[in-house]
Order: structure tokens, then sequence, then C-alpha cells
């Protein structure tokens, strides 16, 4: 954000720019996190073109531990769980990428105009924010189930992304708060710009470092929330998952026939990616605020 | 010109924003073209909620501002841009008044894609050069992050972005009270040369000197009150309202030393607020609010 609309401004703000890298590349946290991240990132794009066997066909023999054949073993009906994996890890980050995409342009453009505007267009954006935060979203999305037959990614993503908004609204609306009441905010209309451009030219840049990280948190927090629905069997019906594949393993009684090919693999890459997520999220904390870069 | 009609402004105020405070009251001045208006008052006396209604930055509860006969407040869009290209104001915090991620240059870049977009680029250098350099400051300057620079080079730039825009009428708060002495009477000069070319200024401050230095007339605000107004020389000359005569007794003298009873005195100044009242023609060019 800052980039696109400072570009004549390049000698010095390199400075800027050349001080975060460098304590984002010495910064632990965040460099762990963005490996562990990029590994999984890089499995699910390269992943599903390496797999031999398609996730959801029946032909290999059922119950096989990890093999030279089939490298994550094979589930109770003879399906490859390497293939299940690396397309599972794909719509995972495809339900990530999407239901974050939609939380943070919903939850900025909320947050953004109730702070900005204030008044009736506070108090309305904000009742709408808290009715949002406390509607049931699993007895919404039981309903929502009753009405599809066929669920696919896109629904799953964007019923995610229409009800996980509402804290980075409130959190973005009380950051814009603050920075309205700068006087270059003033000095800004004052020019003569348009609401939009204010918001998106002097404020937004203010703030851009919060919102990379509200990003993160959304789109960690849409993978885990969809693996929720998933298991218990609220996901997609024409695709597979990483939750899915656990739904199933749990379905069929993996644990009891000690068949832990089958249910490992999708537990461990969800808990990685969000555990990664976050802790790039607490490492790019630290690099964004001088105050907690340990030295 | 600009015409301030019985302007007065509400907060709201408690745990529901059910009571209302009243900062301004009945606040009512004129300036004309050229002229130069001080808005003087201690802390907290509503003069830069006066000159944030007179930018439109802050609405009017009760009363109205006009602006050669148009009323400010129902200006938008187009009109309302075009009121900005005439009447600019200059802020208190000339720290504040720069987003602090961009360089200072960003302002002027600003200021010429919204109002000077017709501008071919050779004229704009011209005058964005000439706008600098009368407050003493090289284009060079514009390649700075407001970090960079004092609170005194970034007031000057503050006041170069008004100039580029050739306006007729600039609020200016508290614009001299950042700058060092010598660029201080430099920047008092230029604002001279301007009102004779026709500019109006109204000049927000606490600065006596600053008020007697420059302006024709002077209007003495107290607790969102107007106490006395008039001619500069009329009301410093000869003050009739207590609190006028208190702010001008606690001017510091530069060869004097106050005695401990003359400091007890001082702290009248607060203690001679009170409300209501109305403002008589003591005469010419000359109104004092009396208490009856």
């Amino acid at each position: 954000m800052t980039s696109t609309s400072s570009s004549p401004a390049a000698p010095a703000a390199k400075s800027g720019r050349n001080e975060i890298l460098y304590f984002a590349f010495r910064n632990t946290k965040l460099v762990i996190g963005a490996v562990v991240f990029l590994i999984f990132l890089l499995g699910a794009i390269f992943g599903p073109m390496l797999a031999t066997h398609e996730p959801l066909t029946f032909d290999a023999p059922p119950g096989l531990p990890p093999s030279a054949d089939y490298w994550f073993g094979t589930t109770l009906f003879g399906q490859d769980v390497f293939s299940q994996f690396v397309h599972g890890l794909r719509s995972s980050f495809i339900v990530g990428a999407l239901g974050g995409i939609t939380a943070a342009v919903i939850g900025m453009l909320v947050g953004f105009f109730a702070g900005y505007r204030g008044g009736i267009v506070d108090e309305v954006l904000n009742m709408l924010t808290n009715v949002v935060l406390v509607i049931p979203t699993f007895a919404v999305l039981l309903v929502v189930a009753a009405y599809l037959s066929v669920r696919g990614l896109g629904t799953e993503a964007m019923f995610i992304g229409l009800t996980s908004w509402p804290w980075a609204a409130r959190a973005i609306r009380a950051q814009t708060f603050s920075l309205t009441s700068r006087d270059f905010v003033g000095m800004a209309r004052l020019n003569g710009e348009s609401t939009f451009r204010i918001i998106f030219g002097e404020i937004a840049p203010n703030m851009s470092s919060y919102l990379v990280m509200t990003f993160i948190l959304l789109f960690g927090g849409a993978i885990l929330t969809a693996a929720t629905l998933d298991f218990i069997g609220l996901g997609p019906t024409d695709s597979i998952s990483l939750g899915l594949m656990m739904n199933f393993s749990v379905m069929n009684a993996a644990l009891q026939l000690g068949m832990w090919w089958w249910f490992v693999p999708p537990g461990l890459a969800i808990t990685a990616i969000v555990g990664s997520l976050y802790v790039m999220n607490v490492g790019l904390d630290e690099v964004f605020n001088p105050k907690l870069r340990a030295l | 010109m600009l015409k301030v009609e019985n302007v007065s402004k509400l907060f709201r105020s408690g745990a529901f924003g059910g009571k209302k405070k009243r900062v301004i009251h009945d606040v009512d001045f004129e300036v004309k073209p050229g002229e130069v208006v001080s808005l003087i008052g201690e802390s907290g006396s509503g003069k830069t909620t006066v000159g944030r209604m007179i930018l439109r930055l802050t609405s009017v509860s009760e009363g109205r501002i006009t602006f050669d006969g148009e009323d400010i407040s129902t200006l938008k869009g187009a009109s309302l841009k075009s009121y900005y290209r005439r009447v600019q104001g200059v802020f208190q915090d000339p720290f504040s008044s720069f987003n602090p991620i961009f360089k200072v240059g960003r302002v002027f870049r600003t200021i010429r894609r919204e109002f000077l977009s017709d501008l071919d680029a050779a004229t704009w250098e011209t005058r964005l050069t000439d706008a600098l350099n009368a407050v003493g400051l090289e284009t060079a300057a514009l390649d700075k992050f407001p970090h960079q620079m004092s609170g005194g080079q970034l007031q000057r730039l503050l006041i170069a972005r008004a100039l580029v825009l050739d306006i007729r009428l600039l609020v200016a708060d508290e614009i001299i009270s950042m700058l060092d002495a010598s660029t201080r009477i430099d920047v008092l000069n230029l604002l001279g040369d301007l009102k004779r070319q026709g500019l109006s200024i109204i000049f927000v401050t606490h600065d006596l000197a600053l008020g007697n230095y420059i302006s024709d007339r002077i209007i003495i605000l107290q607790k969102g009150v107007i106490v006395e107004m008039g001619a500069t020389d009329r009301v410093f000359g000869d003050p009739q309202h207590p609190y006028t005569r208190s702010l001008l007794d606690a001017v510091p003298h530069l060869h004097e030393r106050w005695s401990e009873e003359e400091l007890k005195d001082l702290g009248l100044v607060a203690d001679t607020a009170r409300s209501g009242g109305h403002l008589i023609e003591h005469r010419e060019n000359h109104l004092v609010r009396v208490y009856s």
C-alpha cells in the first residue's frame, strides 16, 4: 500500500524499507513462520502435480500403510492419502485466501468508514458489526447447509468471510478514530481530497503494518474455521479438504484400526499452517514496532 | 466578504450524549477584503474552534457563516472545493499537519492535482519555487520527511502551501508560534505584503504582541464569548473590559520584574469570566460586553 502511493519518493524511503527488511530477515519467528508457511504453500501448488493417483477414486488396495507406491498410505476404501492430502492443502489455501480477503475487505471498509465518518454512519455500521459479531455462526451454517445440497469451496469461503470480519472492523475503526483526529487529515480535507482518497491515501498507509497483520490473522482463522466446519460434516460436498479427511478418518474408526497415516498428516498440516501464520504475526509485530525489537 | 453571524457551537457530552455543552456563544463578526483580524484569547477560549468552523472542519450548531453571501455549511463537492480554492488554513501543530510516512513534497503534488491541474508544468514550477522562496525555503526541502525538518520549517511549508493557491482568506492558527524570532518577522512582513494585495487573514493567537503588530481589528474571546472587539488601537489603547485589561497586564516586559502582589493580581484573569451580558458600542469601532 505504501509503495504504490509514494513511488517518486525513492531514495530516502529506501532506507526506511531497508530497515524493515533488515529486521525482518533477522527475526527468527518471522523467518521460521514464513519458511513453514512456504513449504505448505509449495506443497499445495505443486503437490497435486506429483500425485500419481486421483484423490477420490477407489483404485488402490485398502488400508495400506505408507509405502513407495502410496507415500502416505491408503484409506479404508482404497484412496491415496497423499493425493487427498495435497488436494486438501490446496483447498485449505483457497478457502483461507478467499475467506481472508473477503473478511479483510469488508472489515476494512466498515472500519474505515465508521471511524472516519463518525456520527450516524458510525452508529449504523457499529450496530451492524455487533449484530454480525453475535450471530451464532454454526447455527446459521446448519440452516444454510440444509438448503444447499451441493456446497463448494467458494460457498464455504464466502460464508467464513461474511461472518469473520467484525473484530477486524472494530480494531480498524478504533485505529482510524485516532488517526482522523490528526491535523494532516484536516489538511487533506482542505486540499479538497475525496473521502475515499483521504481514507486510502492518508489514513490507511499509516496503519499498513496493522492491516497486513489483520489479513494474516483472518487468513489463519479462515483455514481453522474451514477445518472445523469440514470436520463436523458441513464442508464442501464436491471436493476434498484437510478437515474432510479428518472427518472421514474419524467416521471410519481410523484411530481404533491404528491407521494413523489417515488423520495425522491433515491434522499436522492444519496445526502447522495456522501456527506458522500466528508466529509470523508475532514476528511481524516485532519488525514493525521498534519497541518490541529484541536487539 | 466573510461573515460569522451569531454562531454557536454545542458539543454533546455525558454518558449518552444527552447533555449539551455550549462552547461558543453567539459569536458575530465580519472580515472585509484585505483586512487582518486577530482572535485573541486564553487556551480553551474557543478561538481554534471558531477557526475550524470557518474552515468547515467543525460544523456550526447555531447561526451561520457566509463567504461572499454563500452559506458555507451548504457547500458540497465542487462548490466546497471552490471554497477551499479561496479559503485556506494553517494549523497549530506543524508536526501533526504532515502525514508522517510521506515526504513533505506530496502535499504540493496533492494541491496541484486537486486545484491547479490546468497549470502547465513550467508555470507550476515557478509558482512553487516563488512560494517556497517567499518563506525562505529551497525546493530541496520538498524531498524530506516531516521528521527530518524542524517545526518552524514545517510551519513555513504550510504557509507556502497556502501561498501557492493564491487565496483570499487565510485562517492562521498560531501561525508563527513555532518560528524563531528572525523568521517570524520575515513571515509577518510577507503576510503584510499579501494583505496589501488584498488577502484577508484571521489570526488565531494568544500572542498580544502579534495582534498589535499586524491586525486591523482585534476580537477578544473569553470562554467562547466575545468580550471586546474593535480597531486594534482602540481595544489595546483603551481597553474597557476587565478581561482585556488583565490580559494586557499579564504581558511580561523585558525590563521589569513583577512584584509578589502583582503576580497575585494576575490570577484574576480567570475570575473575570461571567456569563450573559451583551455587546454595546463603547464608541465607534469599539464594542464591549457589559453585564447589567
